[in-house]
């Protein structure tokens, strides 16, 4: 090497030389172009050093120029929007790029974490299973060891800034990758008029022909890529999404594709989302994914400068850049030589092209020896030397029947070693598809077998290997895709090819021999990310990890961020050699989604913060916030708990709700409570079925309280519904439980009684709900209404009204959750608001006082109502609830009728509900789900009664109350039960779970 | 048994560890055994193990149709905890979490148990009064179990998400400290390796195709590869035992839905409890070598194959993000599925059966890993002495017509 040579060449490629991009690597200044990845930049610049490895952190380099890279994993900006474990050779270059080596310390150079090396022989595989098991329990304390050199890269310090976007889509024929063979069959199928989406990883689409320099009709075939991308631009059911990955194949070729719709550049435009999950229905799918370049398996094949022999090409040809000035050649097949003669007519010295093969032959292999290359068959490269950097291989002669290589030994000075196994296409697409494999002998691939979804392998990932080969099987898929979907479609005419020397058949030695036996001499390495090498392996087939995805778990091969896109099919071979068996009958592992790693951005989308749930207002809802009350999240709806006044905490805010609601009026907002208009000539029949009570004899404009059970018996909703015509109810669910209710009624109407004539509608949110209650509840709406006649006799408990409130056309229910005179007025939802100030207008002079969902709690506690979900969990019968009174076991059939007759639910020791009282002057509250227990003295694990489900200050009583459900606690009444807390045993008394009128006089009145 | 060690370890580095044994045979079956345990993961090898070991039953077959541990076994999240709220669940999970905790020395085979603590977020006042019943349950059963203050939990996880004005804001949690991970595929491989060494016959690639009977009495299996006998035969096959148990004629109260869980690529760790949340539907935590395991959520139509929908993921990762808006640019690795078999109460059948000699262990919905020693020690006693241990006495078969449930709906990390 004696003239300058300057490894960015100044001539080709597809960057754009007027545009220079700086960009920072590990601190150090760097200059690039438009047009560069990280990845050729870095190479351009002489940086080879780019990474560390997880296990033993060799240096490592850059080894692939795409998806498959397993080395060159980097931090990529900073600050909030720091990405880890980023591939640089999928890194489009732009200005101010900053980008840092993770996982090591304290520097690339100089990482100590290299340590590792020198204990390497007790690290094999698995080697964790077998040690760090002294003393008993010490586990933790080296875990803390091994936490300390997990990871790779950092998550980001602060949330993620940028934003994300959904799409869902259909298409006719989606078209998964941009090369040849897809640019062929998106043309086929956008012609023939089908709704197209042609998607590609890369920015540029063109795939193998963006950097092999190859020609089409004799002129550079980027030229045919640019026509046929003008003409499906020029399509309008057409659709080509650049920079995106298809990345998961799913049920009902349902596909996930991710757009990286900012990622080249610093940060989003604004109003840009940062990338784009598609989710896309396809009638028929074409992968055209391509193929990559396998490694051969060689001691020491880690270091910084062996690379993939295409690779090399692709970064000369399409990013003008030489990855070394000179380089061997390390190959088992003919088609390396494409590369090797390219990387030689770009000026880089090629010492040597070194060929597992004894006799290469072919018109490749003449080229190469017509250029005065030095080809040397039959010899394999044994070592490489250098450590930030190649320096140089050693070679010598394969012996027949031997596992070393020992002779003609010879050593070549380089800074460049390109390798190439052969092409494994890549079938993760299909797979995932549930599409079969099969092994193919001569290439030592698995290739698309049996399809089983409506999808369609061509080109390289279908074996192919000629460009010829890859456009017609390209334009046939698409064609056949179009045709399946019903479109008159023919394949289109293709440009001609080069004519392509036919291939001498390559090599197959998955472990390359050295001057040692595999594993006592340096490291074959298999996996370059997860540091997992031919001993490894086969120290796994010796213990018995014999099936593949033992090895895979037990090694932890193809388990980096790769997913093995280089090492799997030679992880595998090694396993089949090692237990004696064929490739086919070892198999593949499970190729699972995503194809390359997605952002869970990304996957999230927009439903975060605000968006994760929709929150439900009420129409009241401005009201409450006006005034000042806190809220508490009720399912999806947002609830006034209380209203504090100037000064008042919780509890005195409370207190004065309460005080306001037993003696004067209260008002509250119930208009969140579930709603389902039920209508129809089977209504009644319908609830009668659903209900434990009956419903057919109930008096129009009556309403009644009632249970629904599941089909076990226990209690799954409860309400009050109202007759409004002989063929209309009004069911009212819980809050919560509005949706499921709903959903449930639906259906057992469409799957178990579609005899029944009902319709079911929602009207939750059709109505606002204005409760008044206390002892001038009806005062006040005597004041609102003229039309409404509210004496006792006329308008009784349990009924409904209709008429005019506050000039608004309401229906007024008389039912009460509180204990005291209540009435429940129900408006047009638009209404809500008018309503709720009009009622607190006129009962000004009456003290009226809203009060929140926690008052409303105190309320219907004292009296000893129950709700769904507190007082039950899903265990409870009506009959534990001490409210057999509401099943009608007369009645033929109800939902949990048989439930509630089998015998564990009639046993007399079952959890009940009681009340509770504490010992006179007892201030402090039990806690809500503490356990009660008969013996004050027992010690865990001690037998428990059952728990507290509701506590409160009561202010009516002027005493802590307590609701509980108790085994056998009917039976219990007035004895003492011990709740035993952290800090104290705590005794109360069972009674009657009814604090407050318990005759009824005041709701009655 | 050669024993593991890191003095095993050194010895074999000399001989470039090339002498080691196989941690299993793997044997052609024998015609008859005493006992054969359908299933070759975590739960069908611990009983094989315990067996063995608790009852000195070594005549014992393992049939696998595939390969071990590949089931759930090796697709779970790895969480190991025993809160659970009920008596009978608690008890149970306990008494596998005890057995977890000397698992790495009675195996020899470290599974990296990593007690680093299970942190059940509540989000509401309906979580918080459901969490302090679970909490209060706990303790009284003798299971550490504590509450966390909102400040609390952020000091024990700074990236987590506490602002108040978060859609569902974090109001507290529980946290059962002795709960935590291990390493899933250890624990099939280290009971694999020690059933072997105490004379279990582990097969694999062996499926069961129908079940041998004379009269009322099981008698042995008809596999692909031959029959095999045995008098006691127990199924332990998650995700497909109501398919084995059609087999014998029994219908189980038993759903198959696919379950899907995934992984984030490595990196440095920042999670060092496992968290859970039920209101926002995530739970995660991180493995030892960096990865942010998630779970997901059941795709709600029944299947038996091993996959799941994309929209279920997202929502889980939305969820993940939610609570920890850092991880949204941290990139998922991988996605799998299998499948789990949930019955009415969300609770196991580990019990006799109307066939005479034929026993079932299964429906452990998407919490059978926790479980998979205690699953195994009270199975192996059942069969033993064909009546069950007191602690899996509740979770007959005959409960779903007496009624008496094991609710454990609620107990889900993920509302399933």
């Amino acid at each position: 090497m004696t003239a300058p040579f300057d490894l960015r060449r100044p001539e080709g490629g597809r960057i754009d030389r007027a545009r220079a991009m700086r960009f920072v690597f590990d601190g150090a200044g760097y200059s690039g172009y438009a047009g560069d990845t990280l990845a050729s930049a870095l190479l351009a610049n002489g940086v080879r050093l780019v990474a560390r490895s997880f296990k033993y952190h060799r240096p490592r380099g850059i080894a692939t120029a795409g998806a498959e890279e397993p080395n060159a994993l980097v931090q990529l900006r900073g600050n909030a929007r720091s990405e880890p474990n980023i591939r640089a050779t999928q890194v489009e270059l732009y200005d101010g790029l900053v980008a840092a080596s993770q996982n090591r310390w304290p520097s690339l150079e100089l990482d100590l974490g290299a340590l590792n090396s020198v204990f390497a022989k007790l690290l094999p595989a698995g080697f964790y299973y077998k040690t760090f098991m002294w003393p008993p329990g010490f586990w933790h304390f080296y875990e803390r060891l091994v936490r300390r050199m997990a990871g790779m890269g950092r998550a980001a310090d602060a949330s993620d800034p940028d934003r994300y976007d959904h799409r869902w889509a259909h298409c006719d024929v989606l078209v998964v990758g941009a090369g040849p063979s897809g640019l062929a069959a998106a043309l086929a199928a956008g012609r023939a008029g089908a709704r197209v989406i042609l998607c590609d990883e890369q920015a540029e689409p063109g795939g193998s022909l963006l950097g092999s320099g190859a020609t089409l009709d004799g002129a550079p075939a980027m030229q045919w890529a640019g026509a046929v991308l003008a003409e499906l631009g020029a399509l309008p059911d057409v659709t080509v999404l650049p920079r995106t990955t298809a990345f998961g194949y799913y049920d009902h070729n349902a596909l996930g594709l991710v757009e990286r719709v900012a990622d080249h550049a610093a940060e989003p435009l604004p109003g840009q989302p940062r990338q784009r999950l598609w989710l896309v229905r396809a009638r028929q799918v074409v992968l055209a994914t391509g193929a990559i370049e396998r490694p051969l398996v060689f001691r020491d094949n880690d270091r910084p400068g062996v690379m993939l022999a295409d690779a090399a090409r692709t970064y000369l040809g399409r990013y003008a850049v030489a990855c070394g000035r000179r380089a061997v050649l390390f190959t088992n097949n003919d088609h390396a030589y494409d590369a090797a003669l390219a990387l030689h007519a770009g000026g880089v010295d090629l010492a040597a092209i070194v060929d597992l093969r004894a006799e290469p032959g072919g018109l490749r292999v003449d080229a190469a020896r017509a250029r005065g290359l030095r080809v040397i068959a039959g010899r394999a490269v044994t070592a490489t030397h250098g450590r930030s950097s190649v320096t140089g291989v050693d070679i010598a002669r394969l012996q027949e029947g031997s596992d070393l290589a020992v002779l003609d030994r010879e050593s070549i000075a380089c800074d460049l070693v390109l390798n190439s196994g052969g092409w494994t296409p890549s079938v993760h697409l299909f797979s995932q598809s549930g599409g079969r494999l099969r092994y193919d002998e001569a290439t030592g691939a698995f290739l698309p077998g049996r399809a089983v979804q409506a999808v369609r392998a061509a080109g390289s990932c279908n074996g192919a290997v000629a460009l010829k080969d890859c456009l017609k099987q390209g334009a046939a898929a698409g064609a056949a895709a179009a045709g399946d979907c019903g479109f008159a479609a023919a394949p289109p005419a293709l440009p001609a090819a080069e004519p392509e020397p036919e291939s001498a058949p390559m090599r197959l030695l998955w472990v390359v021999p050295s001057d040692a036996p595999v594993g006592h001499k340096g490291k074959h390495f298999v996996d370059l990310q997860n540091d997992v090498t031919a001993a490894d392996l086969r120290l796994a087939a010796r213990e018995g990890y014999r099936s593949v995805e033992h090895l895979k778990r037990y090694t932890t091969t193809g388990m980096g961020t790769d997913q093995g896109k280089t090492s799997n099919l030679a992880a595998l071979a090694i396993l089949a050699e090692a237990t004696g068996r064929e490739i086919p009958a070892v198999g593949t592992t499970t190729f699972r989604p995503p194809y390359t790693p997605v952002a869970m951005g990304a996957l999230t989308g927009r439903t975060v913060g605000a968006l994760l749930d929709p929150a439900r207002w009420t129409p009241i809802h401005r009201w409450h916030v006006r005034a000042g009350a806190v809220f508490e999240n009720v399912g999806q709806w947002q609830r006034a708990r209380y209203y504090p006044q100037a000064g008042e905490d919780m509890h005195r805010a409370l207190a004065r709700e309460l005080h306001a609601a037993r003696n004067a009026v209260g008002i509250f907002d119930a208009s969140t409570l579930g709603k389902i208009d039920v209508k129809g000539p089977d209504a009644a029949r319908f609830l009668d079925l659903v209900y434990t009570n009956s419903w057919s004899k109930l008096g129009i404009g009556r309403c009644r309280y009632g249970f629904m059970l599941r089909e076990d018996g226990y209690v799954f909703d409860d309400g009050v519904t109202t007759r409004l015509a002989d063929d209309h109810f009004l069911v009212s669910t819980t809050t919560g439980n509005a949706a499921p209710v709903l959903s449930w009624l639906e259906d057992l109407l469409q799957m178990e009684w579609t005899e029944l004539k009902v319709r079911l509608t929602s009207v939750t949110e059709e109505y606002a709900v204005v409760t008044l209650s206390g002892p001038f509840a009806r005062r006040v709406l005597t004041e609102l209404t003229a039309d409404i006649d509210l004496e006792p006799k006329a308008f009784p408990f349990m009924s409904l009204s209709h008429g005019t409130v506050a000039g608004i056309a309401a229906r007024v229910f008389r039912v009460s959750f509180t204990g005291e005179l209540s009435y429940e007025v129900q408006v047009k939802a638009s209404y809500g608001l008018a309503l709720w100030n009009a009622c607190m207008e006129a009962g000004e002079k009456y003290g009226i006082t809203p009060y929140g969902t926690e008052a409303m709690h105190v309320l219907r506690a004292e009296k000893g109502y129950v709700i769904v979900g507190q007082e039950t969990d899903g265990t409870v019968t009506p009959y534990d609830l001490g409210m057999g009174w509401i099943v009608n076991d007369n009645k033929p059939d109800f939902i949990g009728k048989r439930g509630l007759r089998r015998a564990d639910l009639q046993r007399p020791d079952r959890k009940q509900l009681v009340g509770l009282r504490l010992e006179a002057g007892e201030r402090r509250k039990l806690p809500e789900g503490a356990h009660l227990v008969a013996d004050r003295d027992a010690v865990p694990p001690m037998p428990m009664l059952g728990h507290v489900t509701s506590s409160y200050w009561s202010v009516a009583l002027d005493a802590p109350i307590a609701l509980a459900m108790i085994k056998g606690g009917r039976a219990r009444m007035g004895e003492t039960v011990y709740a035993p807390l952290p800090d104290r045993v705590a005794a109360a008394t069972v009674v009657e779970p009814c604090f407050w009128d318990p005759e009824g006089k005041r709701l009655h009145g | 048994m050669k024993r593991y060690s890191i003095f095993s370890l050194a010895r074999n580095a000399l001989s470039h560890h090339e002498d080691w044994p196989q941690a299993w045979r793997s044997p052609e079956p024998k015609p008859a055994y005493d006992v054969i345990i359908v299933g070759g993961g975590g739960h069908g090898l611990a009983t094989a193990y315990y067996l063995a070991k608790e009852h000195g039953i070594s005549n014992v077959a393992v049939l696998e149709k595939g390969w071990l541990g590949g089931g759930n076994t090796g697709r779970n999240t790895t969480v190991i905890r025993s809160n659970y709220l009920w008596d009978e669940s608690a008890h149970l999970y306990e008494k596998s979490l005890q057995l977890y905790e000397g698992l790495s020395q009675d195996l020899n085979f470290n599974i990296m148990l990593s007690q680093r603590g299970v942190v059940n977020l509540a989000h509401s006042e309906h979580d918080l009064r459901e969490l302090s019943r679970r909490v209060h349950a706990l303790r009284l059963n003798g299971i550490d179990s504590e509450v966390l203050s909102l400040d609390e939990v952020r000091r024990l996880i700074p990236i987590l998400d506490c602002s108040p004005a978060a859609r569902y804001p974090v109001l507290g949690a529980s946290v059962q400290w002795r709960g935590g991970i291990a390493r899933h595929d250890a624990v099939a491989w280290g009971f694999a390796r020690a059933a072997d060494a105490r004379g279990v016959d582990i097969i694999q690639n062996c499926e069961v195709t129908g079940i041998l009977r004379d009269g009322g009495r099981v008698t042995g299996v008809e596999t692909t590869r031959g029959a095999i006998r045995a008098p006691k035969v127990g199924c332990v096959v998650a995700g497909h035992a109501s398919v084995l148990a059609a087999m014998a004629g029994l219908s189980l109260p038993i759903e198959s839905h696919p379950l899907q869980a995934l992984v984030s690529e490595p990196i440095k760790p920042v999670l060092h409890t496992v968290v859970m949340s039920s209101a926002v539907h995530a739970y995660i935590s991180q493995s030892d070598k960096g990865e942010l395991v998630m779970g997901a959520g059941i795709d709600t139509w029944n299947s038996y194959a091993q996959r799941g929908s994309l929209p279920v993921v997202a929502h889980t990762v939305g969820a993940v993000c939610e609570l920890f808006p850092i991880f949204g640019r941290v990139r998922m690795m991988r996605s799998w599925a299998g499948i789990v078999d949930i019955c009415p109460d969300a609770s196991p059948i580990i019990s006799r059966t109307p066939v005479e000699g034929l026993y079932f262990n299964c429906g452990w919905g998407t919490g059978g890993f926790k479980a998979t020693p205690g699953s195994g020690w009270v199975f192996a006693y059942t069969i033993a002495r064909d009546e069950p241990h007191p602690l899996n006495a509740p979770f007959a078969l005959e409960r779903f017509s007496t009624g008496a449930l094991i609710d454990e709906h609620g107990a889900a990390a993920v509302a399933h």
